[in-house]
Formats: structure tokens, C-alpha cells, sequence
């Protein structure tokens, strides 16, 4: 139901002056409150605009240094997105396979890559396999850890859709004398990745966020980034530029995912705007409401 | 296994660490999101551009980030979290209240619109027809997403580590400082101790999901 028109009346004059009334008062706490931080901001100095003129200053290397570290978190993000794009589809068609000797393995390296925190896989990537003769660097170590978790996560999205597409599909398939294989990567891979575009795209902005458990173990992506930068004007100029570029790396992280997160929407509407899926999809079916970002990734 | 019993204080509290996180960001995380739901379905523009803008700006930053600035950032507002547990109890909170805000309000959406109109026609006001008719049903079809919500919270809490919180990450990274040549097992140990958390809480769900879902 679309919530807005059916929870409540359309307000009269007296709720509407109620409301005004409300809002006003709101207004001022909230603006209160705001103006309160930036009193005590610009007390402590750190409006200064010569303080933040450092972001934009070319010669003192700032954006350059912020740009490359933009670029090494898309960097790790992209090669873990495509890896466990890959990986997560093969383990979803292993997971649904016919053969036990496949199936149960798959399903047990699929939970139990899902149970483990992110953080703790990618320490142990960075920690453990080098005492096995596999060499790690903090990149290997998050792209690989990335990769894993994020593989098992998108194999069940992956599995999901397989399972929702009608079960005709595949009969007409089979009925055609198509080999099992073909039936999976012709007919129903196709439908289920069509369908599951949105909760995929999600799930990719969730990647890209966990990317910066990079400043953890070391690699230089953004938050690491600024937190050098930080330490490198702290020693010249002693604490004048923290709050500042900590400020500029969370704005860009924020820009990055919201694009990202818009593209899903965009997805979403054109998927549900398609005629073939709307059909499936009916708007009344309680799945449908539970949007993408609304529940699944965290 | 040496190094268990040496440690087993060590493990233990930390242990208990992070259940304690999980649960009481949880319950913040609970209560809070509920209340952005609630004013992302009012009648009062402002509140639902509040809490819009509130979601979207956490659920697009990463954890990390929101760590970084209630530890590191706030300072600069001359207020500060008395410990550095509650800064990451805040910190997991706020974060987690805008994945619930977005369960409950699919939640919501989920009801039948029947059920509010007849809340309306008997002369329910809003308050009345959300607490009291949509939520109680729209709790009740969202236990599996929360319940997913509540798995990541539990998981997430090992970013604490990061911010000088001894939970179970943390002292993952001291124990293979110290036990070097036995990595695998302090591994096997600290995953088996999220384990304690996530099973028995997939499988509750499973329990719960079943016992009140309403079948329409």
C-alpha cells in the first residue's frame, strides 16, 4: 500500500495549523542543534576556509593523494565485485546441482563464508596464508577476502533467482532437448540475473562500503589515505587538518555509494517496468515491496 | 590448545564483549529505527524528510566511516563518548537504525491497505492506527529481515576492533601476535566463538519466522 495516502487523513485546518506549529518549533531545535555544532566547530577554528582551502590546494598534494586513494578503494572494489560476481553464480549452480558429491560441499563452503565476518576473513588472509607460502599484501588480503564473502552472498541472491523463475521455463527447456547445462546458462541464469539486478547492485554498493575495512589492515584506500595525510601535516603544522580531510573522505565515500545506489533505483524501475518481469511480479506479492537496500545487505 | 587455557580469560571477556555489543546496539539500532519508520510514514513533511535524509546518509556511509567520526570526529565538538564501548555501541546503533528503518517500513508497506482504512473509519488517528493495527502486523512479516539485520549487526561488530574495542577480532589479532605458530587454531577458535552467536540466532529466527508469520 502506498503507506503516505491510506495511514492517515488528509489533515483539516486545525491539524495543518498544528502542524505548522510543529514544524516551526522543530525547525528551530534542529537548526538549534546544527548551530550549536558550528559554534563550537568555528570556536575551536575549524571553519577557518583556509583550513579547508588545503583540499582544493594542488601544491600541497591533496587531491591528488585523495584521488589516487579513490581510485585504489574502486580498484579493490571492482576486481572483488568481478570475482565475486563469477564466483557466486558458479557456486548458485552448484548449490542447485543434481549431484550430491557437488551440492553438499558448495552449500557448506556457501555458509560458512557467510557466517564469518568479513574482517576476520580478511585477516586471515593477511595473516594465515603466508605461513603457507601464498605471499599477501594488504590488497591481496581484502580483494581476496572481499571475493569470499561477498561470493557466498551473491550465490544465494544468485540461487534465489533461479528458484523464481516459473518452473516452465525450465520443462520447455528440457522439453526441448536441451542439455541441463544449457538449460541453466541459456534459459535460467539469463531470467534469474535479470531479476535479481536490483539485490545484486545492492549488494555491490555494500562491496564498495566494505572496502574501507582496508584501513584496518593497511591498504591505501580513502579512509587509510586521509588518515596519513593527517598524520603528515600533524607533524608540519600540528593538529589543523584532521577534521577536515576526515570530513572530505567521508563526503566522497557518501557521493560514490549514492550514485551507486541511485543506479540501483534506476535498475530497479526499469526491471519492474519491463513487461516480461511485471508479469511475474505481481504488486500485491509481499516480496515485491521488500526492496533491495531495504533488508537483505547490511 | 595450550594457548585456549592460557587465554581463556582474554576469550571469555571478549566474548562477552561482543555479545554485549550486538545486543545493546541492537536494541538502540531496534528502537530507533522504529521511530525513523514510523516518521518516514507520517503525516508531517519535515519528519519524513528528516528521517529520509537521516537513512540515506548512513545506510551510504561506510561503518568504518561512522566509526571514524564518533571516535576521532566529535572531539572537534568538544563532546565525547565516555569509553570507547559506547562509542561503538553508538556507532553500530546509528548505523544498523537505518537497515531496520527499512525493513520496518517494507514491513509496513506490506500490509494489506484494508487493515489501516478500517483503523480510520473507526476514528483511529495516526498514532493510534500505526502502534496499535499496522506495526503489530508489519512486525510480523518482517522477522526474516530483521533477523538478517540482526546476523550483519552481529558480524559488523568486529569493525570495533579497529577503534580499541577488545571484542573478538581484537583479540584475534593479539592471541596471533603471540601464538605465531599456531594461527589456524586461534582462527578456528574466534570463528567458532561468532558461530556461538550466528547459528543459534538464524535458527531462532527460523523459530520465530514460523510462530508468527501470518499467512494471507
Amino acid at each position: 500500500m502506498s503507506a503516505q495516502a491510506v495511514l492517515f487523513d488528509l489533515p483539516g485546518p486545525k491539524a495543518r495549523r498544528r502542524q505548522r506549529i510543529g514544524t516551526a518549533v522543530g525547525a528551530v531545535l534542529v537548526l538549534g542543534l546544527v548551530g550549536l555544532g558550528l559554534w563550537r566547530l568555528a570556536d575551536n577554528g575549524q571553519l577557518d576556509p583556509a583550513r579547508w582551502a588545503v583540499l582544493f590546494d594542488p601544491a600541497a598534494g591533496v587531491p591528488q593523494a585523495l584521488g589516487e586513494a579513490l581510485l585504489n578503494t574502486l580498484y579493490v572494489a571492482a576486481v572483488g565485485m568481478v570475482a565475486a560476481t563469477v564466483l557466486g553464480a558458479l557456486l548458485a549452480v552448484g548449490r542447485l546441482s543434481h549431484h550430491i558429491w557437488v551440492r553438499i560441499p558448495v552449500t557448506v563452503v556457501v555458509e560458512f563464508f557467510r557466517a564469518v565476518p568479513l574482517l576476520v576473513l580478511i585477516l586471515f588472509c593477511l595473516l594465515f596464508l603466508p605461513t603457507v607460502g601464498l605471499p599477501m599484501n594488504p590488497f591481496r588480503a581484502l580483494a581476496l577476502g572481499l571475493t569470499l564473502y561477498n561470493m557466498a552472498v551473491l550465490s544465494e541472491i544468485f540461487r534465489a533467482g533461479i528458484l523464481s523463475v516459473d518452473k516452465g521455463q525450465r520443462e520447455a527447456a528440457m522439453a526441448l532437448g536441451m542439455r541441463k547445462t544449457q538449460v541453466m546458462t541459456l534459459v535460467l541464469l539469463p531470467q534469474a540475473v535479470r531479476r535479481m539486478l536490483p539485490v545484486l547492485v545492492a549488494q555491490l554498493v555494500v562491496l564498495l562500503k566494505d572496502s574501507s575495512l582496508g584501513f584496518i589492515v593497511g591498504y591505501i584506500e580513502l579512509l587509510r589515505q586521509a588518515r596519513s595525510l593527517v598524520e603528515f601535516f600533524n607533524f608540519q603544522f600540528g593538529n589543523l587538518y584532521t577534521f577536515q580531510l576526515y570530513v572530505a573522505a567521508a563526503v566522497i565515500y557518501i557521493v560514490v555509494n549514492v550514485a551507486l545506489s541511485q543506479a540501483a533505483k534506476v535498475i530497479e524501475r526499469r526491471t519492474r517496468s519491463n513487461a516480461k518481469t511485471a508479469a511475474v511480479a505481481a504488486p500485491n506479492d509481499p516480496t515485491s515491496t521488500i526492496t533491495p537496500g531495504a533488508a537483505g545487505p547490511v | 590448545m595450550q594457548f585456549i587455557s592460557d587465554n581463556s580469560d582474554l576469550l571469555w571477556s571478549a566474548f562477552l564483549t561482543t555479545l554485549s555489543l550486538a545486543v545493546l546496539s541492537g536494541l538502540v539500532a531496534l528502537v530507533l529505527g522504529t521511530v525513523l519508520a514510523a516518521m518516514r510514514v507520517s503525516p508531517v513533511l519535515p519528519l519524513r524528510g528528516l528521517a529520509t535524509f537521516f537513512v540515506e546518509t548512513f545506510r551510504n556511509t561506510p561503518l568504518t566511516v561512522v566509526f571514524f567520526f564518533l571516535v576521532f570526529g566529535i572531539v572537534q565538538l568538544d563532546l565525547q563518548f565516555p569509553s570507547r564501548f559506547t562509542a561503538a555501541v553508538a556507532a553500530l546503533g546509528l548505523y544498523t537504525a537505518a537497515f531496520v528503518c527499512e525493513a520496518v517500513r517494507s514491513g509496513i508497506n506490506a500490509v494489506p491497505p484494508g487493515q489501516a482504512e478500517a483503523a480510520r473509519a473507526l476514528g483511529l488517528g495516526f498514532g493510534q492506527t500505526l502502534t496499535t493495527v499496522v506495526l503489530p502486523q508489519a512486525f510480523r512479516t518482517v522477522v526474516p529481515p530483521l533477523g538478517n539485520v540482526w546476523i550483519a549487526l552481529a558480524k559488523n561488530t568486529s569493525i570495533a576492533a579497529g577503534f580499541a574495542t577488545t571484542e573478538l577480532t581484537a583479540a584475534l589479532q593479539r592471541l596471533t601476535n603471540s601464538n605465531g605458530n599456531q594461527i589456524l587454531l586461534v582462527f578456528a577458535v574466534i570463528v567458532l566463538a561468532y558461530l556461538v552467536i550466528t547459528l543459534p540466532s538464524a535458527w531462532a529466527i527460523r523459530v520465530i519466522e514460523r510462530k508468527v508469520a501470518i499467512i494471507r
